[in-house]
């Protein structure tokens, strides 16, 4: 059975080690936080915040107090506020260990594509082309294939790029696989995936 | 040095001029200059071009503005949410530079800092690349970036002195820091006033020296996407 979306962000919680800093995307890595343990990781939100918390309970929601994807949330006794410049100074720096995110396709040379759908409204990047660009480890969560069945493992990608080349590891419901030399490494498979299946829902050239 | 005026109108009094260039504070709802935005509207200026991380929903924040045609280009990360915004840019009367948050906020703060471009590996290889100068720094390439150098500054806080001297609240400081300081001049709406002194002058965000005008104003402080979860979850 591939693993479904609580599996694999519970996959991706396990590229996480003690005391990093990370930021997690919209969509399955937001789930990545509720499989962390009791690792001690410090979550960024782009728009100026170290140590997000979880939602409010209802009644104490604070305008004032919003993660990336604009939803309300809460500090923790660790937290820190700053300003977009800082916030992105330490993603750029190289700061923030690693950035878990979703993705439309990627590609055997890990470039990514995640923002733009020629011909379909476009909303814009927010913070991705940064994070892609300036973090130590960028991990993609996401489906295998698309709702056509088509494979976002790609040997290149079609749509328009986030990142050239950023892409280290990809984690999806059929398993882990790594951008290496030459193409992608498998590294682990979901329970019940063979590799015979994994290679057929893979556009990507797969080395040993 | 009189920097408190008396409303949103005033402090705008000979700021504003049809096609200037306005840095806005804020992310989505969060922190913009709510009343600041309102007194624009109000005078009627024209062909604005907006450098702001988005660009409001549709009767909230710059979205106003798009509703009565006063922009005429925004320069963002993130334009979602809008659907006027959508409307007048696929029919062409809006411009759109996309630019990746963390360069706006740089090419605001180099604004401000007096620097009119720098290399950033941000968008290297993607359309956001095309057309700059690429350069090499120890194997590894970046494009340039330039400066906003903004005719005003438009930003809201949470308190401040007499003097301009700003402190924000939680993740409501966002823009509105880099933004202040790349305007010729800044305009700053703040919840409350307080007395000289009454500030601690280590715990200040934005230091006074580049805020000209105060207002004072109650504020509405939109909600965009209330997310709670329950006690028995807890």
């Amino acid at each position: 059975m591939p693993w479904d979306r609580n599996q694999m962000a519970a996959r991706a919680a396990e590229e996480l080690e003690d005391g990093m800093y990370v930021n997690l995307g919209i969509g399955i890595p937001t789930l990545v936080a509720n499989y962390v343990g009791d690792k001690d990781i410090t979550l960024q939100s782009e728009n100026g915040m170290l140590g997000m918390g979880p939602f409010p309970f209802e009644g104490e929601e604070d305008p004032d107090l919003i993660n990336a994807g604009k939803q309300t949330i809460t500090e923790l006794s660790r937290t820190s506020y700053f300003d977009s410049a800082t916030s992105f100074a330490m993603i750029r720096g190289g700061k923030i260990a690693a950035a878990i995110l979703g993705a439309m396709e990627v590609d055997e040379k890990g470039d990514l594509a995640n923002w733009m759908i020629p011909g379909k409204l476009v909303k814009g990047m927010g913070g991705a082309m940064d994070l892609v660009a300036g973090v130590g480890r960028v991990i993609v969560v996401m489906d295998h294939t698309n709702k056509h069945g088509d494979s976002k493992v790609l040997t290149e990608c079609t749509l328009p790029l986030t990142g050239k080349g950023v892409v280290d590891r990809i984690i999806t419901n059929l398993g882990v696989l790594d951008v290496v030399e030459g193409g992608l490494k498998i590294v682990e498979l979901a329970d019940g995936v063979s590799e015979d299946e994994m290679r057929v829902a893979t556009q990507a050239k797969i080395v040993d | 040095m009189k920097k408190i005026y008396a409303n949103a109108t005033e402090a705008l009094d000979g700021v504003l001029t049809d096609g200037m260039l306005i840095a806005a504070g804020g992310f989505g709802l969060c922190g913009i200059p709510e009343l600041l935005l309102d007194a624009i509207k109000e005078s009627g200026a024209q062909d604005l071009t907006f450098a702001s991380n988005n660009a409001g929903v549709d009767d909230f924040g710059i979205g106003i503005l798009l509703q009565t045609k006063q922009v005429k280009k925004m320069i963002s990360s993130y334009v979602g949410e809008n659907a006027e915004f959508m409307r007048q840019y696929l029919s062409g009367e809006l411009e759109l530079e996309f630019n990746p948050q963390g360069t706006l906020a740089e090419r605001m703060r180099a604004g401000g800092a007096g620097i009119p471009g720098f290399y950033t590996k941000t968008g290297v290889g993607t359309v956001i690349a095309e057309g700059k100068e690429h350069k090499e720094f120890k194997g590894e390439t970046y494009i340039m970036e330039e400066g906003i150098f903004a005719d005003l500054a438009i930003v809201k806080a949470w308190k401040a002195d007499d003097t301009g001297n700003l402190i924000f609240r939680k993740t409501a400081r966002n823009f509105n820091v880099p933004a202040a300081t790349c305007g010729k001049i800044c305009v700053a709406e703040v919840e409350e006033i307080v007395p000289r002194g009454s500030l601690d002058p280590d715990a200040i965000h934005l230091p006074g020296i580049y805020v000209n005008r105060i207002i004072q104003g109650d504020h509405e402080k939109r909600i965009e996407q209330r997310t709670t979860r329950k006690k028995e979850d807890a």
